[in-house]
């Protein structure tokens, strides 16, 4: 249960997110201007961070906790074991979600701490004051590595989610039988439209189509 | 020690004998139900309805069963459906009918007013499984749906899909799930009953055997109820479960306890045939199927080879139809049975071993295009298919008879209580209601009636005179029966000879089959009686049983089910060589008519045969019952 | 046909136990694949060896006794179908075929391939039933039940207690089973009074026998011989949803 509403509310993030971050390619205004307009909500900005972590703490714990349960209630493997249904999504939740959330970490570092990258610390406010989000997208996303990372996270989220965003309704008890193929396969579309709007990014950047640009 | 049975049959007219029986019984007050102890072996409809109805009144119930979860029964794997003269299809039916056509069916040879009161509480039946959440068939209206059935010209039987003995059972497994939380039943399962312990001439207690652990136990109680199921199995391969077995049934004989009518066993026309010596089990296909399959063999032997489709018309023998113009295919249970084992006896059966006749759908298909026949029988096809490999759109399906019920069982009176005081028998373990040949759907109607409608009033008769009565399991007769189970099982396990249980219970099959099946004789009967001994003798010399007794151990439960099945066998044969008559399932050759319809002697053979068990090796003592025909009149079945 | 087989022996609950080799030759297609282990069992005991231990009854895919995963899927590679009703022309001619109990931690191994699974049983202890006094019901046509839903409980009441759905189920979760017991009868109004009480009792004891928890991983639906559908799993959960909230509103 709690599973599951951590989940929506988490996959609600990844959609904000998502549709903040695509500004990037509108340019640097958009982008730099919906960052501001989130630091300009102040403490309702806190609140909904503090929140966030909440949720992700509450995910987490609770899928830790059930996964401990689900080792124990099998103490003893089976030497062959094939699967006929269970897709690799759903039996690798655990770990994908765990690398999901090595690289929310690095991703906070990356750009809300911004303790990864000397750069960004140098880099101006754009003429209104507001924090150059574009640039250190860009400069961030420059470095192959930085950008095969954040593809590789975007992955397994995609994968975590191709399981998930159909499994809550599972979970929550709002699926019957007509409706269970529609959903598998509405999830799966969602996670990797996801995948591909995120993964996007770090793409078009490596591929150099959105640039640095200068400030006049 | 024995003298004229009494059925304890009350009197009066037919349709009141039940309800004076009830209104003279004796009551055991509420809360002195606490202070008695029962036993049920067998959670089947029978037991399991019976161990969560005494449960629910307060008696202190042990049930046991030799399965993992009781649950897992044999009755689960009924299919057709269960009768009740409810008339929902406002087609006539009334207890009367229901009452006539199953003792007509059983060829006259049961108890009317058994057979009456069965018809009676039917429909109370309906009721509770209906209440429990048993999932049967309805119309669009909401209201309960009926499918007609063999042998009768109203339609009766309730079903839930293919699966009734399954929801059944459930259903009374739930019941007893509920009274096992309530603590008033203390489920053993994996525990197999290996012998009676009577106290004073009463059964007291049994002595199990805990099939995890191998633990020998002595159990004590104030009645002990057996619902043990049928002996099918005695004849190897039957469309019974593997462990079904006559061990609770036959120890009990041996310890006084009457047998009654062993030799009437049921033998099913559509099951699918055998194809290899390993084969362990015989699987049923639904009778439907004669509605549109057309039952043939080759004429000729040499075609037998030869693929199916590859033989002209001419040169095919419909022989049902040519047999039964009027009935043709669809000819009752016994007859077709018959009938498929003469033409393979000639040599014209077909498949492996010759064991097999071909039913045939491509006429049925012509007529009425593959859709239909796969809607009719799709899921029976699939079955077939997954079984045997073979398409049956394609070519015809081989079929052939299996084993399939036993009419037999314990004597018991209209209490339901055996000739031993406090033991009580019920369902398919006991004699009582199908006479020489039993109807279609009616199994499953006997074993919940004794189980939640009849047991449930009669035993309290016993019960009332026997408060304190219970002994302690340290009585010297408890500690004898246990020193002779134990010692047996040493035995067995120490012949260590040669021969597998299996190979043993196997020929022993076969010479059943051969000599005790669908056709019986003279010779032959004393031919399997003369053989059966040395069989028996072989086994105790050279058989070997694997492992230790105080473990897990699945070759030493078959060794100690064929051992009985070796001694069970011969009684059977005796039965069958005693009732010098044909009647429903026992065929004698020598009393058929020119065509081949079985005569019935009612001068001489309208009784039960109850037979006393005289020690080893000794012939058993033959007490017949009479049986009284108030109401209908002795007719002979036709079916030309 | 010739097979190499590799099996799970173990003597007893509290043994250690492993695979082990055997080959067997001559096989018809035609046989069962329980009748193949029976011809290995008697040429086992013929050796003076103890024959392989597992559980069967009738053999026909009913009585839910048969409990083998064969190539890491539980009741073999075809399905929906019960281990009893599997057939040698199913493999290839030669093949390595392992043969393991059914695992979890709520069905210990009794020996070899024999497991105890009475942890099902007392979940239906714990409420899946209808609590109906023999002889109070009332005249059977007195309450109609719509056709559909009549259909769909017996969808659900299908289950053959096998507990393949928890042996194959990755978390070794038995919800398929117990969703089963709880849409069979909440689906009927015979079942309706116990309705909020069964499902919290029953859910509460299946957690209690140690089984884990559903991750729908839907491996259980594809195995389980009965086709008994993870939609009921979904029911489960709602059925749960409402009754844990109307509990804790104090109903
Ligand atoms: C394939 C098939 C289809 C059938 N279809 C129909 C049908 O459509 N309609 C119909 O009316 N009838 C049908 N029948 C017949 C009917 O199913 C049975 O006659 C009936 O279910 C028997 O019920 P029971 O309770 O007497 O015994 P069972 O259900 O056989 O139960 C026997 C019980 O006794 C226990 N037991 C046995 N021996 C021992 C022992 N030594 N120690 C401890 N426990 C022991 C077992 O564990 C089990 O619990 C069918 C039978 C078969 C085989
Ligand atoms: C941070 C580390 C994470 C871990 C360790 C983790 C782990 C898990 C696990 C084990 C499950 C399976 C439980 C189940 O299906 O019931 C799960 C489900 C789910 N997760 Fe995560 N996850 C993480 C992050 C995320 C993130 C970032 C999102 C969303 C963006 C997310 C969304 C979901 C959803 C929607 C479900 C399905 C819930 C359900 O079916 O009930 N998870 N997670
Ligand atoms: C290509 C993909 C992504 C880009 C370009 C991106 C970009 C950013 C940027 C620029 C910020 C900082 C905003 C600021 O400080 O003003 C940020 C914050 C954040 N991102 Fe991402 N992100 C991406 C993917 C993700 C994913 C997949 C997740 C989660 C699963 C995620 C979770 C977060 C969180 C939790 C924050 C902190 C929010 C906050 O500070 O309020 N991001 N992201
Ligand atoms: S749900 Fe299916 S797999 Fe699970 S116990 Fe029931 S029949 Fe077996
Ligand atoms: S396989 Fe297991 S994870 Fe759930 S859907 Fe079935 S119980
Ligand atoms: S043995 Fe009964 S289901 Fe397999």
């Amino acid at each position: 249960m709690i599973v599951a509403v951590t989940g929506i509310i988490l996959i609600l993030f990844v959609i904000g997110h998502l549709l903040g971050n695509l500004q990037i390619f509108l340019g640097p205004e958009w982008i730099n201007g919906y960052a501001q307009h989130l630091r300009d909500l102040g403490p309702l900005l806190w609140i909904i961070r503090g929140a966030l972590l909440v949720v992700v703490i509450l995910h987490i714990y609770f899928t830790i906790q059930l996964v401990i349960e689900n080792r124990r209630a099998r103490p003893d493997h089976y030497k062959r074991k094939d699967f006929v249904k269970a897709t690799l999504a759903s039996r690798s939740m655990a770990i994908s979600g765990l690398i999901v959330l090595a690289f929310i970490i690095f991703h906070l570092l990356h750009f809300s701490f911004r303790t990864t990258d000397p750069r960004f610390a140098q880099l101006a406010h754009d003429p209104l004051g507001h924090d150059d989000v574009y640039s250190m997208m860009v400069l961030g996303f420059s470095n192959p590595l930085v950008s095969g990372f954040y593809i590789l996270a975007l992955f397994l989220l995609a994968l975590h989610l191709s399981h998930g965003a159909s499994s809550f309704f599972q979970s929550l008890g709002l699926n019957d039988q007509k409706l269970a193929p529609r959903l598998a396969s509405a999830g799966r579309i969602f996670a990797w439209l996801l995948f591909f709007g995120y993964s996007s990014i770090p793409a078009a950047v490596l591929i150099g189509w959105v640039k640095l640009r200068t400030h006049s | 020690m024995i003298g004229t049975l009494d059925s304890r049959v009350p009197a009066g007219p037919l349709p009141e004998k039940w309800r004076r029986h009830q209104n003279n019984s004796k009551l055991v007050a509420p809360n002195n139900r606490r202070r008695f102890e029962i036993i049920i072996v067998g959670t089947g409809l029978a037991g399991g309805s019976a161990a969560a109805t005494l449960a629910e009144q307060g008696y202190n119930i042990k049930s046991f069963c030799y399965q993992d979860s009781p649950r897992r029964a044999h009755s689960i794997a009924a299919q057709g459906g269960i009768n009740a003269a409810k008339n929902y299809q406002n087609d006539g039916d009334s207890v009367y009918r229901l009452f006539y056509d199953t003792i007509k069916g059983g060829d006259f040879r049961s108890r009317e007013a058994n057979v009456y009161r069965l018809a009676e509480v039917s429909n109370s039946i309906i009721d509770q499984c209906v209440e429990q959440g048993v999932p049967f068939a309805r119309e669009y209206g909401g209201l309960l749906a009926n499918r007609s059935f063999g042998g009768a010209q109203v339609s009766r039987t309730f079903y839930a899909r293919g699966q009734t003995g399954q929801q059944l059972l459930l259903g009374a497994y739930q019941a007893l799930c509920r009274q096992i939380a309530a603590g008033t039943v203390t489920m053993f399962p994996q525990t197999e009953m290996l012998d009676l312990v009577l106290v004073d001439g009463h059964a007291k207690g049994i002595i199990t055997r805990d099939l995890i652990t191998g633990e020998i136990v002595r159990h004590a109680a104030d009645a002990v109820v057996l619902a043990t199921g049928g002996y099918g199995n005695v004849f190897y391969l039957s469309t019974n479960a593997r462990g079904c077995n006559v061990t609770a049934t036959y120890r009990a004989y041996k310890k006084g306890a009457l047998f009654a009518n062993p030799c009437y066993t049921q033998i099913h026309p559509t099951c699918i045939p055998v194809s290899g010596d390993y084969q362990s089990k015989l699987t049923l296909m639904s009778e439907s199927l004669r509605n549109d399959g057309r039952v043939w063999v080759p004429k000729r032997k040499e075609d037998c080879g030869k693929p199916p489709n590859d033989i002209p018309e001419a040169d095919r023998d419909y022989y049902l139809e040519r047999k039964y113009p009027s009935y043709g295919n669809l000819a009752p249970r016994d007859i077709s049975s018959r009938s498929a084992k003469e033409v393979c006896d000639e040599g014209r059966g077909v498949g492996p071993g010759g064991r097999g006749v071909y039913l045939d759908f491509k006429d049925a298909i012509a007529r009425l295009g593959e859709a239909t026949i796969r809607e009719r029988y799709g899921n029976l096809f699939d079955i077939y298919e997954k079984i045997t490999g073979d398409n049956a759109y394609k070519a015809p399906m081989r079929i052939y008879p299996a084993v399939h019920y036993t009419m037999g069982g314990l004597w018991v009176d209209y209490n339901l209580m055996s000739n031993v005081p406090g033991l009580h028998v019920i369902g398919e373990a006991n004699f009582s209601d199908h006479g020489a040949n039993r109807l279609g759907a009616s199994a499953l109607m006997q074993g919940l009636a004794d189980g939640y409608f009849v047991l449930p009033y009669t035993l309290p008769n016993y019960l009332a005179g026997q408060i304190g009565k219970r002994p302690s399991t340290d009585h010297p007769e408890f500690v004898k029966a246990e020193s002779e189970v134990r010692e047996r099982t040493k035995r067995m396990l120490d012949v260590d000879g040669k021969r597998s249980v299996d190979s043993f219970h196997r020929e022993l099959g076969l010479l059943l089959w051969d000599k005790c099946g669908m056709a019986r004789n003279a010779p032959g009967l004393q031919e399997a009686i003369a053989r059966i001994p040395q069989l028996r003798e072989e086994f105790w010399n050279n058989v070997t049983v694997p492992g230790y007794g105080e473990n897990f151990n699945q070759s030493l439960e078959r060794a100690g089910r064929v051992a009985d099945f070796l001694e069970f066998g011969e009684l059977m044969c005796r039965d069958a060589l005693a009732r010098d008559e044909s009647c429903g399932g026992h065929f004698r050759q020598e009393h058929q008519t020119p065509d081949g319809e079985a005569v019935r002697d009612d001068e001489n053979f309208a009784d039960v045969f109850a037979w006393e068990y005289q020690g080893d090796g000794a012939e058993p003592k033959l007490h017949p019952e009479p049986l009284v025909f108030e109401s209908v009149h002795l007719a002979t079945r036709s079916y030309k | 046909m010739n097979f190499k087989l590799k099996i799970w022996r173990q003597l007893g609950r509290d043994s250690k136990g492993k695979l082990k080799p055997y080959e067997i030759s001559g096989i018809s297609p035609a046989t069962s694949f329980l009748e193949m282990l029976d011809i290995l069992n008697e040429q086992l005991t013929a050796h003076g060896t103890e024959p392989v231990a597992f559980d069967s009854d009738c053999r026909e895919g009913i009585c839910g006794t048969c409990s083998l995963t064969i190539n890491g899927e539980a009741h073999g590679p075809s399905h929906p179908a019960a281990a009893c009703q599997l057939y040698m022309r199913e493999f290839k001619d030669g093949a390595t075929i392992t043969i393991e109990p059914f695992r979890a931690r709520s069905f210990p191994i009794v020996k070899d391939l024999v497991i105890n699974r009475s942890a099902l049983d007392r979940i239906v202890q714990a409420g899946g039933f209808v609590s109906a006094r023999t002889g109070s019901a009332p005249e059977a046509n007195s309450t109609p039940v719509p056709k559909h839903k009549a259909d769909l409980a017996m969808e659900a009441a299908a289950c053959i207690g096998c507990g393949a759905c928890a042996a194959a189920c990755p978390n070794a979760s038995a919800m398929l089973f117990t969703s089963a017991k709880i849409s069979h009868l909440a689906l009927l109004p015979q079942g309706q009074p116990e309705r909020r009480r069964r499902v919290l009792r029953m859910v509460r004891q299946m957690d209690a026998e140690g089984f884990g928890n559903c991750t729908n991983t839907y491996e259980c639906e594809a195995v389980c011989p009965a086709e008994i559908s993870v939609s009921f799993i979904a029911k489960m959960n709602r059925e749960y949803a409402i009754a844990s909230l109307g509990e804790r509103l104090g109903e």
